[in-house]
């Protein structure tokens, strides 16, 4: 039980360090690397309720999620390199223009 | 044999036959088919008439055409019947329509669209005797409707004058008016009596228990739809201009047939109106209305044409009036006289007209007596029938008008038998008037035309001649004693009857005093008459202006028709109201969008904050509400 | 050939074509032409055959099929004759063909597209009438959008993009309430057999009054838009004057009707207390289209928007005659549906005659064609006399029934008996006098007086235009002479929908009288 309080307190602050990290850092490389945290912190969630509850949905979710990251770093890293060519910087704050 | 089916039909075949090969074949083959056909129809009306008086005086033939439609227990059947009113109307409608057909063969020759004359004039035979022959309301609707349709095609037929297409429309449209309130009485008919039968509807209203419908009401209705299609006030404004159309058609249609429709109409319903007292009162005075303003308006005009066209309304008018007292068979036997004379009237007018070149203005003809006299002979006759010149036709019909205008128990009374009498002079004296200015003084042509003035081919003047004879003799037939069956006679009040004899002589006294007023003011020429109108110059101008009632209805029905459907529901409903609205609508929903937008900065912080503020408020809901 | 068989071909045969139209290669266009006309022709021979076989005297569906379509829901491809349809899916069929041919040489763009989109138009208006199912009904509803969509935008005038949004937006607004009632409609009726969509079953269901009114109200508003009916017309004169001929052609021929079929096929028969209630509404809206409709287009000068807003005010003498109730004003108001659908049909073809030849449509451009054009002007005559009404023509029966429907209005009692109808028919009378204005006033603008035309010398019509215009006018002739044999088909129809929407209310009719 007390495995299970640890797990999800170590996922809320994973989830927080890497919310925050999105919301304040301006850096696109470092606001990816703070949405990974923040997937990392969901799926050690999904893992501890697997455990918990002892079925493989919550396991199986966490296979979901690795393809989601995967193909979401695979998409944004050539779009985040392709800015910074143009830009020449990585600071989201002269991206604005993307907004259409 | 189905022998009234074959009368309507006849002409309808000589329409789709001249309709659809005339122009091929030919102007030989468009009079064989366009007169023999009516004339076939005549002799075939002459079969059912004689089957008719073998069947006794009140039998009816009743011939079933087909069955229109059904709806439920309830059928609209086209069904024909031949009693002796429309035995009466369809002899008229065949006969004098036979022979203004041959005189068309000889007036419109050469015309360029010979065949579509004669196809339209089968047209309109067909629709008459559709109209007179119907059975149901719905029939002679039918047949109502599409002899409107026929004289609004004839008034029209030179359509390239814009002013004679103006002219079709009006009388269509006026029609129209008059058609919807016979639209109206045949649906309350329709809806109290449950059947469209016009005998089975009489004998509704003789019956002890009667329908639940005011009698007044639907005769009111009916007698608007009559005021349309025979020109009574406030409908009459159409007939004038449809001289506009072939001097012929205007001979048939607008002055034998087709106007005297709604003389028909009325009496065939008089089942209605002998119950309906306030409806035949309002029958009697527009009629009298009529006769007299229409009188007034033609002692002033100067074309031949229009002279004639207020005759008719005119002595429509004293129909109307004969109506209105219930004297049912009297306004027939005028039908019946009129039919002669006016036709005969009016095809002299075209037999002067052809002669002359086209000119229709009396106050450049004159002298013309001596250079076309069998047309002028059949004038004079004519003349004297429609003044009342005793032993003529009109003077017996007429007569009888006037005395149960003045004796019917009926409503008649002794403002009805003045005006009247007044409407009878006025018209011996414009008659006499038209004759003395066209065949009588010296000439006036000029002379250009006066070189080429010439006597009618024999087909226009053996029928003036025809119909000279029937407006001289055609009185001596009393229709009102053998229309009895079937129409009612009226019944003089008692205590009057000793007065008969008097009034004729008034009537007589009354017509020669028109003749020799006429003879006093215009035997010389126009200078006469000149004088007089410069002594009223207002009074002239009032009645050539006619009143001014185009004019007047111009001002207070179609301009504010058409104001009001441009600027209040086009431009203010339409475009404002509804596509302003809808228009605000979508610039609204552009406006709120776009302010909306601009949350939208492009800084990507900003969204998360956003989306996180929007997670957070819906936890922070379902916290609350779970 | 098995009977429900027909139907099915009728229905799928512009699918067919359209498919055969992929086969055509491309730039030839005289083929797809003929591939197209070929596909409709077949069309109206089967419809023919359909009608000739189709039983007035029996009762329910005719020629029907029923397969489970999404079984989970209860839908079905539930398709059927019945006497409502019936005249309406010979007139679409009848039409058809006409249509290719009247498209034959005036469209030049897209032509593999243009006539792919017509077949599919067509299968979604049959689709339509037949359907017998309230999901599928719905389905090709919403399908007709999309080809009418297309064939006014690209192949419309120059204000097309803004005719065209005004249509769609108009159409989808009153179908998405549509969808709604529809959904809300089938849950409520739920019953131990899960849900239906079947239209016998629904219309069995008997809501409170107040949900029925609000689901009339919805279904209402999108027929109404569709009729269309005042206040909501303002997008028809539009669409029709940016429409390409065949547009207009269908717009006024067939789809307006789909307003007053849906009246007649779901709004009243599914709601019949909230109908009952309503008719007040509904019988002064239509005598208001009527009037107003009228009066516009006396003020009009464009010769289409003339013939637009006359059809306001014909369909509105369909709405009259089905509130009416009456069993005469509803068999008027199916006659009326059909001939309107002809004559304003013949009507725009012969506005894109005349189109395609001087590239104008304003009256003022034109004056005494009747000398130059008389071929011409024999059947623009023709058709005015129809559109008037004159008796003869099917114009005159449609009206007549639909006039003397109302005046014998078989409303319930607590409606103040026949006073409301009787007034309203009376004033509908006066539509008599103002369509007889408008319409020979545009005839002698344009056909008589003075000869005046864009561009000289015109042609008279040609063998194909005469063909088209003689199958209308000979079908204009036909049922205004022998309306007969039509009504026999429609009766039995009409008399349940009559009985469905009275219900037990006390039947104040001509029956009892």
């Amino acid at each position: 039980m007390a495995d299970l309080q640890v797990l999800l307190w170590l996922s809320f602050a994973l989830f927080g360090i890497g919310l925050v990290g999105v919301m304040v850092r301006r850096n696109a490389l470092v606001m990816l690397m703070c949405m990974e945290l923040m997937l990392n912190a969901v799926i050690l969630a999904l893992v501890a309720f697997s455990l918990r509850t002892a079925t493989l949905s919550g396991a199986v979710l966490v296979f979901l999620i690795f393809v989601v990251a995967a193909a979401e770093i695979a998409i944004a890293i050539p779009i985040v390199l392709m800015l910074s060519r143009q830009k020449r910087s990585l600071d989201v704050e002269g991206y604005d223009s993307l907004k259409g | 044999m189905n022998l009234l089916t074959v009368i309507v039909l006849l002409p309808l075949a000589g329409f789709v036959l001249n309709g659809l090969l005339g122009r091929k074949l030919g102007p030989t083959f468009v009079s064989v088919v366009g007169c023999g056909l009516p004339i076939l129809a005549f002799l075939a009306t002459l079969k059912a008439f004689s089957t008719l008086q073998l069947a006794g005086p009140d039998a009816a033939l009743i011939e079933h055409a087909y069955r229109w439609a059904a709806v439920g227990e309830r059928a609209f059947e086209i069904e024909f019947y031949f009693d002796r009113l429309s035995a009466v109307m369809t002899l008229i409608v065949t006969g004098v329509g036979s022979l203004i057909h041959v005189y068309s063969t000889g007036y419109m020759k050469g015309d360029a669209g010979y065949a579509r004359y004669f196809a339209y004039l089968n047209l309109f035979l067909f629709f008459m005797l559709t109209l007179v022959l119907g059975r149901s309301l719905l029939v002679c609707f039918v047949g109502w409707e599409g002899v409107g349709l026929a004289s609004y095609l004839l008034i029209g037929f030179w359509f390239e004058d814009p002013a004679k297409a103006a002219a079709g429309k009006k009388a269509f449209i006026t029609n129209r008016v008059g058609d919807a309130g016979f639209l109206l009485g045949l649906f309350l008919l329709y809806w109290a009596v449950g059947t469209l039968n016009m005998d089975e509807i009489n004998a509704a209203f003789m019956a002890p228990v009667a329908p639940a419908v005011s009698a007044s009401l639907v005769g009111i209705l009916l007698f608007i739809g009559a005021t349309g299609k025979s020109a009574q006030i406030p409908l009459h404004v159409w007939l004038p201009d449809a001289m506009a159309g072939p001097t012929p058609v205007s001979a048939l249609i607008h002055a034998a047939t087709m106007v005297t429709a709604g003389v028909y109409l009325v009496a065939r319903m008089h089942g209605i109106y002998e119950h309906a007292p306030e409806a035949s009162q309002v029958v009697a005075v527009i009629g009298l209305m009529t006769a007299f303003f229409a009188a007034t308006v033609a002692l002033v005009q100067t074309d031949i044409k229009k002279v004639l066209a207020y005759s008719t309304v005119s002595q429509l008018g004293l129909m109307f009036v004969a109506l209105g007292v219930g004297a049912y068979g009297v306004a027939v036997f005028h039908v019946y006289t009129h039919a002669f004379f006016k036709a005969c009237l009016f095809l002299g007018a075209g037999s002067v007209i052809h002669a002359l070149g086209g000119e229709q203005d009396i106050r450049r003809m004159g002298g013309l007596a001596r250079r076309i006299p069998v047309t002028f002979v059949t004038f004079a006759v004519a003349t004297a029938a429609i003044a009342g010149i005793p032993p003529l036709a009109g003077f017996f019909s007429k007569d009888e008008i006037l005395w149960f205008a003045f004796a019917s128990a009926q409503g008649g009374s002794p403002v009805l038998w003045a005006l009247g009498s007044a409407a009878a002079l006025m018209t011996s004296f414009y008659m006499f008037r038209l004759l003395w200015l066209t065949f009588l003084t010296p000439s006036r042509m000029s002379h250009e035309v006066e070189h080429h003035v010439h006597e009618s081919p024999w087909s226009m003047t053996s029928v003036l001649v025809v119909l000279a004879v029937l407006s001289a003799v055609g009185g001596f037939v009393h229709l009102p004693e053998f229309l009895e069956p079937v129409l009612p006679l009226a019944t003089a009040q008692e205590s009057l009857e000793h007065l008969e004899h008097r009034l004729v002589y008034v009537a007589i006294a009354v017509a020669v005093a028109g003749f020799l007023a006429a003879t006093w003011l215009y035997r010389g020429g126009l200078a006469k008459g000149d004088a007089l109108a410069a002594r009223f110059p207002r009074l002239h101008r009032l009645l050539g202006g006619k009143y001014f009632i185009d004019e007047l209805y111009d001002a207070v029905l179609g301009r504010p028709l058409h104001w009001v459907s441009d600027r209040v529901f086009l431009r203010a409903g339409d475009r404002f109201l509804i596509d302003g609205t809808l228009d605000g609508l979508a610039a609204t929903t552009r406006r709120v969008a776009g302010r909306l937008g601009r949350i939208e900065t492009g800084q990507l912080q900003w969204y998360v904050a956003m989306a996180v503020l929007g997670i957070v408020g819906c936890l922070a809901w379902v916290w609350r509400h779970v | 050939m098995s009977e429900p068989m027909l139907l099915n071909l009728l229905l799928w045969l512009p699918v067919a074509g359209i498919a055969a139209l992929g086969f055509v290669a491309k730039g030839r266009d005289s083929l797809v032409r003929s591939v197209t006309f070929g596909c409709m022709l077949l069309q109206f021979v089967i419809a023919a055959v359909l009608y000739q076989r189709f039983d007035g005297l029996e009762r329910g569906l005719q020629f029907a099929t029923d397969v489970p379509w999404i079984a989970s829901w209860g839908v079905s491809y539930r398709i059927g004759l019945d006497g409502l349809n019936v005249l309406l899916v010979a007139l679409t069929a009848f039409l058809g063909p006409l249509l290719v041919m009247g498209a034959w040489t005036a469209v030049q763009k897209d032509v593999k597209l243009f006539h792919a989109m017509v077949l599919f138009i067509q299968f979604a208006m049959l689709g339509t009438f037949v359907a017998q199912d309230l999901f599928l009904f719905y389905v090709f509803w919403e399908a007709m959008l999309i080809p009418m969509f297309l064939i006014i935008g690209l192949w419309g005038g120059e204000r097309r993009i803004y005719a065209t949004l005004k249509f769609v937006l108009y159409t989808a607004f009153g179908s998405i309430l549509m969808l709604a009632a529809l959904i809300y409609l089938v849950l409520a009726t739920q019953d131990g057999d899960g849900l239906t969509f079947d239209l016998r079953r629904l219309s069995g269901a008997g809501l409170p009054l107040a949900a029925q009114v609000w689901l009339l109200a919805a279904f209402a508003l999108s027929f109404a838009i569709k009729v269309p009916m005042f206040p909501l017309h303002t997008w028809l004169p539009d669409a029709h004057v940016e429409a390409p001929t065949t547009g207009s052609v269908i717009l006024a021929g067939v789809l307006l009707k789909m307003g007053t079929y849906g009246f007649m096929k779901l709004g009243f028969p599914l709601f019949p207390d909230a109908a009952r209630a309503m008719m007040p509404v509904i019988m002064t809206l239509a005598v208001i289209s009527i009037v107003y409709g009228a009066c516009l287009a006396l003020v009009q000068d464009d010769i289409k928007k003339i013939i637009a807003y006359s059809s306001i005010s014909h369909l509105g003498y369909v709405m009259l005659g089905l509130a009416s109730l009456d069993l005469i004003g509803i068999q008027g108001a199916i006659l009326q549906m059909v001939s309107h659908g002809l004559v304003a049909g013949g009507l725009f073809l012969m506005v894109g005659m005349i189109y395609e030849r001087t590239h104008s449509r304003a009256v003022a451009d034109y004056g005494g064609l009747a000398k130059i054009l008389p071929l011409f002007a024999v059947f623009f005559s023709l058709l005015t006399l129809a559109s008037i009404g004159l008796p003869t023509t099917s114009g005159f029966a449609g009206e007549f029934m639909a006039l003397l429907g109302a005046f014998n209005a078989a409303w319930p009692a607590h409606l103040a008996g026949n006073q409301v109808p009787l007034t309203l028919a009376v004033i509908a009378v006066s539509g008599v006098i103002l369509g007889a204005l408008y319409m020979l006033w545009l005839a002698q603008r344009i056909l008589f007086g003075e000869t005046r035309a864009p561009h000289a010398p015109l042609t008279d019509l040609n063998a194909r235009e005469t063909t088209i215009l003689v199958a209308i006018v000979a079908a204009i002739f036909a049922i205004g002479l022998f309306p007969g044999d039509p009504l026999a088909k429609t009766e039995l129809a009409a008399r349940e929908f009559q009985q469905r929407v009275l219900g037990e209310a006390v039947l104040l009719g001509s029956e009892t009288r």
